[in-house]
């Protein structure tokens, strides 16, 4: 361990994180693993498939990711857009557009 | 007539009176104290009408108790108290005493024994609910708050014009479950729904909330929308459009949440997204079911409430309030980011916190019904929860990068109530027998059984990679989403500034047409009575000028001979 890493806080260490997600990534493979010796019932039939509930969470929280994605680029205004004096429906004022930030992750 | 027992919401408004006449410790003891008397004088009420007033031609019946109308109070009055330790040392006594007030109202709705009462202790929500989102201080909160009383003041006369009319149509003014087949019942049903922050008006949460203060927006998220699914539970069960409104309702909170750079904001769009699950549960209507969104509801005022605070923490102790500015700060505040966690997990509704023992009950209510539908988008919906709440709140405020802030933790009486309630997100999750007691149908479920916990395991921890996936198409933006609102904070206003056009434009041209008309009577004037300067030599006016003498001999001779003819026929 370097010297840059011991300044930073233990959990967010570069080498920390990685055992973060190695941690997570085995905990992922487990819980998906014990459905071959816990039996879960389905209501439905296809939701006791193997896996079901794993991939079922993920599609749907990427497709809500992709939807709110697509709804942003007409939904999303500046935050002073109702403080600023309108000039007309048709008229875009130059603060319009959204600008993302560089750092959000 | 008269009151055979106490009603409970008279103790907190002779508290919020109160509050404003001590000061001290004395402002303090009465805050603390006077929700634990209204929890003791909740539970003296014993099932069944316990009082008739009469009023007009009507029996009112002020205080009626039930084991739903008792499960609701009791949390309210829970609320309130936590609120008040939360609050008590930072928040302006006016403010306390509004939400006091406000609960008071609250818990007069879960007692009303007929329409009008429900309906005066309505308003009285929407008044003092109106103070505190006006005690934000800001001028974006003195707005929000006039956008906010207007929206309920709405709500409240579509109700009252509902009431009046299923009163004149059955003559009955009791609170009974009725379905929206005519114009009344559509009005009361629609009324209910505003304050449940339904479609199409879901817009007025998420836009007054966030503008109060850090303590206000604490209670601000606890009583509205769950007076609204106890009345619509009360007079409702079984509407099966409540069904689709619900999960409309589910699914917009997810959206505009992931949307979202305001911490609260976050979180008022999460309570659209919950009520969403009661409603759902409502039209859903069987026994399973009510109990369900009965016990959702208790489980969620206290997990929200929680997670309230603990954004309201960070914005009392940083004064910032966005995402952006945000993220590493479980480093100094670690009880309001342990505290934080709980509620976020207790919302994703995490085995062994309160939310999976008591959401899990509505998706099997959808199962029982063989709502096939329903029951994936409910389940689709979980994992949603856990993606815009259960990990985005926590990870952009105390996670994420470090923003550079070191603030102090929470205040002890702030982690105190934290510490509370995020306790009791674990009891209940752990002990659900607990809660389930008090339900206002027999419980017949087992909510643990190891097959549905691995599903949920599945679910919410594939949702959690997909957060760390889709990281980056989440990137915060210094932004707010349009809604319905944009209607008439945008279009409406637009409106009205071309009606103003079209009136300026028109009295401009009236004020012109007067004008040429002035100057046409004053060019006639000058031409034929004078001008107005005598001394110089131009040519007089028409009447005004000296006619020579024969001119006027003949016009004479000329009129009295026509006179003297007329005369003589």
């Amino acid at each position: 361990m370097n010297t840059d890493e011991k300044q930073l806080h233990w959990l967010v260490r570069p080498s920390t994180i990685r055992k973060l997600w190695i941690g997570f990534i085995i905990v992922l493979a487990l819980v998906v693993a014990a459905q071959t010796m816990v039996y879960i019932k389905g209501y439905f039939g296809f939701d006791a498939w193997f896996g079901f509930g794993a991939v079922y969470g993920f599609v749907s929280c990427l497709i809500m990711v992709l939807v709110a994605k697509l709804l942003g680029f007409v939904l999303k205004r500046p935050e002073n857009y109702y403080d600023q004096p309108f000039a007309g429906p048709d008229v875009e004022t130059k603060n319009d557009t959204v600008k993302e930030d560089g750092h959000g992750v | 007539m008269g009151f055979d027992v106490f009603p409970p919401a008279f103790v907190l408004l002779i508290a919020a009176a109160l509050i404003g006449l001590v000061r001290g410790h004395a402002r303090t003891a009465v805050i603390l104290i006077a929700p634990l008397l209204t929890l003791w004088a909740i539970w003296q009420i014993p099932d069944g009408v316990q009082s008739t007033v009469k009023f007009l031609s009507y029996n009112i019946e002020p205080v009626e108790g039930s084991p739903l109308r008792r499960l609701f109070a009791t949390v309210f009055a829970i609320m309130v108290f936590v609120g008040g330790l939360y609050s008590f040392r930072i928040a302006k006594w006016y403010e306390l005493a509004a939400a006091f007030a406000y609960a008071a109202g609250a818990i007069g709705v879960c007692f009303a024994g007929d329409l009008i009462t429900l309906f005066l202790y309505w308003e009285m929500m929407a008044i003092f609910s109106t103070i505190v989102v006006w005690c934000g201080g800001t001028p974006g909160a003195r707005a929000a708050g006039i956008r906010y009383a207007i929206m309920h003041l709405l709500g409240g006369v579509i109700l009252k014009v509902g009431i009046e009319g299923v009163v004149v149509g059955t003559g009955s003014i009791q609170i009974q479950a009725m379905l929206a087949t005519d114009f009344s019942t559509w009005m009361i049903l629609i009324g209910i729904l505003i304050n449940a922050a339904a479609p199409p008006v879901s817009a007025w949460l998420s836009d007054a909330y966030p503008e109060s203060s850090p303590t206000g927006s604490v209670f601000l998220s606890a009583f509205t929308t769950k007076t609204a699914v106890l009345a619509l539970i009360l007079l409702f069960p079984g509407e099966p459009i409540l069904i689709g409104l619900g999960l409309f309702m589910v699914m917009y909170g997810i959206i505009y949440a992931l949307l979202e750079n305001d911490v609260r904001r976050i979180l008022a769009y999460s309570i659209v997204n919950q009520v969403g699950f009661m409603v759902v549960a409502v039209g859903i209507g069987t026994e399973m079911a009510l109990n369900g969104a009965a016990a959702h509801a208790f489980a969620h005022i206290v997990y929200k409430a929680l997670l309230f605070m603990s954004a309201g923490v960070v914005i009392y102790r940083t004064g910032k309030n966005k995402c952006i500015e945000l993220g590493g700060l479980f480093r100094t505040m670690p009880v309001t980011a342990v505290c934080g966690i709980i509620g976020a997990l207790a919302i994703s509704s995490f085995p062994l916190t309160s939310g999976f023992t008591t959401k899990s009950m509505i998706s099997q209510a959808a199962v029982d019904g063989n709502l096939m539908w329903v029951y994936m988008a409910l389940t689709a919906a979980s994992a949603g929860v856990f993606l815009h709440a259960g990990i985005k709140f926590p990870w952009f405020v105390f996670f994420q990068r470090d923003s550079g802030l070191r603030p102090k933790d929470a205040p002890w009486n702030m982690s105190l109530a934290m510490i509370l309630f995020a306790g009791l997100c674990i009891l209940l999750g752990v002990f659900p027998e607990l809660l389930y007691a008090l339900l206002p149908y027999p419980v017949n479920y087992e909510p643990y059984s190891i097959g549905k916990v691995l599903f949920y395991l599945q679910l919410l921890l594939f949702s959690g990679l997909a957060f760390f996936v889709l990281l980056p198409l989440m990137k915060r933006t210094m932004t707010i989403s349009l809604d319905t609102d944009w209607l008439w904070r945008r279009v409406a206003f637009s409106l009205l500034k071309l009606v103003e056009k079209v009136l300026d434009f028109m009295g401009e041209l009236l004020a012109q047409q007067r004008h040429r008309l002035q100057q046409f009577m004053h060019r006639m004037a000058v031409r034929y009575l004078g001008q107005p300067h005598t001394a110089d030599s131009k040519e007089r006016g028409m009447f005004a000028r000296s006619w020579p003498i024969g001119t006027t001999a003949l016009w004479i001779a000329g009129l009295l001979s026509a006179y003297v003819l007329l005369y003589y026929f």
